[in-house]
């Protein structure tokens, strides 16, 4: 029955979505702006009366939605297999923890958490929102009504997850061992609230295009949900960056694959979004340009997910493949992103300019980055869609790590100096001269620690070198907004644009670090053998099998030692899971301040010797620290921008 | 005017976007991937023999003569479903060489025992070095080797009944 009580909820969900939609929209155009002048009393009650439903029926859709997803993990806790999902993807064994992960760790279950995360946004939308023109909230109701029931639709009809199966089976199929990860099974969930984040902008801007209301209330209201999707972005990408690092014992941190590129691709039109939306919040400008990053930022999201679930790009994170599901979702993003766009093409001329503003001038300095942020997003996307353009024109090839390398590190480059120049600048106009001025001492730093590596480490590599020298600049340059003010008075907000940027800084020394210092050793090593690898001396003294809850391994017994220091033990092993059957390597990493020490064990090759692979990587950590940083960074200012505007909303009641 | 065009941009380059997906999605599934040294030169190579009796294979062997160069395991069930094949190839007086792939010795010879013996060589490639080297990217797969050693034809896959003929063609317009 609970699965049944489930699925009714869904269903209902999905109708009060179809109202909510009707209700703003009957409601926009029974008082559309033109008519309302000659248009009797009664009408203009009937329109009232229809837009008063609209509030109310998006909390009551986002509850629905909830206590459907609800359902779904206790049907999980259960282990009622006698629902299908439940039958294929878990087991009545399986810890707690990893059965509720279970109810999202698959296609049915990730999209009813998606669609709920998108329903409670429309309630909180409805419940918190109190500033913007009633009209242009209603319509930003309407359209996430639209998106929510693209999705509902695709649930109920191509993929239920309260389908029943009968005969049940005595026992579930069980997790792939691999995701029974404490990272994994909040790792998903994350990126939705990221994604599912942008859908709320993505609506806001389709409805500030309907009623043509683009101005500084509309970015004051979309700002929350912008900055909220881009922590949780972040916070994603980072710990999918440290898990690859880790888990996949390749001593890699990014490997630019399809599914990282369509998790970063959404980050990179956030990050370019909540910037030109600070624009538009403050100064009134970049109205255009704000609506349509809004636009592309979701369309991000739904491209990337689509393109990894839809198995049209070949990728090292295994998906199921399904054509029909493929085409279902290419249906309602070219709806959505087309509707979106070309609702675009047709009203944004009609959106009154914004202000204007000087070259030089915080504005100019925020352009800068939005279009840097653009081409790195733009190489990106076609560095991951090119194989399938190569594909039609009749070749084959696959896009790596060197083309990405070569394009992207030198804007970000760039990007790195107008992150620093451009807290510096006032806004609407500021002087060439004064601006000199404020960067001199960032400037010297920068400078003397890039020639400082190029005399003594010249053989790092101009990128990685520049990297540094430009990371030093941006960490001196990033706390200078705090320089000269009374630290307790100074916003939370500018405190999170100071924790933000210093987090960029710290990770690109860590990314620069890593490419130019990491110290290699790949060896076939008997016990007793002892290599040097960085500051690390590493002694080979056994080999001996492990065995663990549902692996057996072959682990080698390393004694590690850094100068005079104490002895270490590292265990790196060679993991062997017989259902289903699975190689995988467990490397061992010892974390020290300066770096990590990274081994990895190989193949035997018969004769009594091991392949060992060995890396020492100073500072690598700065990379995923400066992402922690930055996601800090991120929460801070969300919480300032929050506690201002409820100021501002308390002062606007009194008033 | 200007402006007026590049608000359509986005949705211009958005529907491009779509049809290119659109085709990706419903072209047929082409998962075989091509060598890139079709009709250049075989890489270098000398592997040692496997085989009690069979002598190793060189990149030199190959030249002087249109050649199928096979690459197969002893291990792999589609290399036993193209054994047949290759020995209906071998009476029709085509040369074949191969390279055993990540193999052991006793194995290559109970499979020449089991499923027939088309090879005049046969070179030891234990961690796959030679066959990346090639561009081959699985087992079994074929190669045609023109008398100037370049490589005239790729066949990915198990040789069926059917691609004898193609096989035969090739074999004669490389001489």
């Amino acid at each position: 029955m609970i699965a049944e009580t489930g699925l009714a909820a869904l269903w209902l969900a999905a109708a009060l979505a179809l109202l909510q939609l009707m209700l703003a929209a009957g409601g926009l155009w029974t008082a559309r702006p033109g008519r309302t002048d000659r248009q009797d009393r009664a009408s203009i009650e009937a329109a009232a009366q229809l837009i008063g439903g609209v509030r109310p029926v998006a909390v009551v859709q986002g509850l629905l939605a909830a206590f459907s997803f609800a359902l779904l993990i206790l049907v999980f806790v259960n282990s009622d297999m006698s629902v299908l999902l439940v039958a294929t993807n878990s087991h009545s064994m399986k810890p707690l923890i990893y059965k509720v992960a279970g109810a999202w760790g698959n296609h049915e279950g990730s999209m009813l958490l998606w669609v709920t995360i998108l329903s409670l946004a429309g309630g909180a939308i409805a419940v918190l929102e109190r500033r913007l023109a009633e009209r242009t909230l209603v319509a930003t109701l309407g359209a996430q009504a639209l998106i929510a029931l693209g999705f509902y639709a695709f649930l109920l009809f191509a993929s239920n997850p309260f389908a029943r199966v009968n005969p049940a089976p005595v026992d579930g199929n069980g997790l792939n061992p691999l995701l029974q990860d404490p990272g994994l099974a909040f790792h998903p969930p994350t990126l939705y609230f990221g994604y599912v984040g942008l859908s709320v902008a993505f609506s806001f801007a389709v409805g500030a295009l309907v009623t043509r209301d683009v101005g500084a209330a509309f970015a004051r209201a979309m700002r929350p949900w912008v900055l909220g999707a881009w922590v949780f972005l972040t916070i994603g990408i980072t710990a999918g960056s440290y898990w690859a690092y880790y888990e996949l014992g390749w001593g890699g941190w990014w490997f630019w694959d399809p599914v990282e590129n369509a998790s970063l691709m959404p980050w990179l039109a956030a990050t370019a979004l909540l910037h030109s939306v600070t624009v538009l919040a403050t100064r009134d400008g970049l109205r255009a340009w704000t609506v349509m990053l809004a636009v592309v930022a979701f369309s991000m999201s739904m491209i990337g997910t689509f393109l990894v679930r839809s198995g049209i790009l070949t990728s090292v994170h295994a998906f199921a493949v399904d054509p029909t599901r493929g085409s279902f979702i290419l249906g309602l993003l070219v709806i959505y992103i087309g509707g979106a766009l070309a609702l675009f093409g047709a009203r944004i001329g009609t959106v009154k300019q914004g202000s204007t503003f000087e070259p030089i001038s915080r504005e100019g300095g925020l352009v800068l980055n939005n279009l840097l942020l653009s081409v790195i997003l733009g190489i990106v996307l076609i560095g991951t869609l090119y194989p399938i353009v190569a594909q039609a024109m009749g070749t084959q090839l696959s896009v790596g790590p060197p083309f990405f390398n070569k394009t992207i590190v030198p804007i970000t480059l760039i990007l790195m100096i107008g992150i620093a120049v451009g807290p510096m600048m006032r806004w609407r106009r500021d002087d060439g001269q004064a601006l000199l001025n404020r960067v001199t001492i960032p400037l010297a730093v920068a400078v003397f620690v890039a020639a400082a590596f190029f005399v003594f480490a010249w053989g790092a590599g101009l990128f990685p070198i520049l990297g540094l020298g430009l990371a030093a600049g941006l960490a001196v340059a990033s706390v200078a907004p705090l320089w000269k003010r009374n630290l307790l008075r100074t916003p939370l907000f500018t405190w999170g644009m100071v924790i933000a940027h210093l987090g960029v800084a710290v990770s690109i020394a860590g990314m620069a670090s890593e490419r130019a210092f990491t110290v290699e050793k790949l060896v076939a090593a008997r016990v007793g053998d002892a290599f040097w690898v960085g500051p690390y001396r590493v002694e080979m003294r056994g080999i001996r099998p492990a065995i663990g809850p549902n692996w057996s391994a072959i682990e080698a017994a390393l004694s590690v030692r850094r100068g005079d220091g104490s002895n270490f033990w590292m265990h790196p092993q060679s993991r062997y899971f017989s259902d289903p059957p699975t190689n995988t390597s467990e490397a061992d990493i010892l974390t020290a301040v300066d770096g990590q020490l990274y081994t990895v064990i190989g193949q035997a090759d018969g004769s009594g010797r091991w392949q060992l692979r060995l890396w020492w990587k100073p500072w690598v950590t700065l990379i995923w620290a400066g992402g922690a940083l930055i996601g800090f960074g991120g929460l801070l200012s969300l919480i300032g921008r929050v506690r201002r505007e409820r100021k501002a909303q308390r002062r606007e009641a009194l008033a | 005017m200007k402006r007026g065009l590049l608000i359509w941009v986005p949705l211009a380059v958005f529907v491009a976007l779509a049809a290119l997906v659109l085709y990706g999605l419903f072209r047929p599934d082409n998962t075989v991937i091509r060598s890139a040294l079709v009709g250049k030169p075989l890489p270098n190579f000398a592997l040692a023999p496997i085989a009690p009796g069979k002598p190793g294979l060189a990149a030199a062997d190959m030249k002087g003569g249109v050649r199928l160069l096979n690459v197969f395991g002893s291990w792999c069930i589609p290399c036993i479903a193209e054994a047949p094949q290759l020995m209906a190839l071998k009476e029709r007086g085509v040369e074949i060489d191969a390279i055993a792939i990540r193999d052991t010795g006793p194995a290559v010879q109970r499979f020449l025992n089991e499923n027939g013996d088309p090879y005049a060589r046969i070179g030891d490639d234990p961690r796959s070095q030679v066959q990346l080297s090639l561009g081959s990217s699985g087992v079994p797969e074929t190669f045609v080797i023109d008398a100037q050693g370049k490589i005239a034809l790729q066949h990915v896959g198990p040789i069926n009944a059917n691609d004898i003929d193609d096989i035969l063609k090739a074999v004669e317009d490389a001489k």
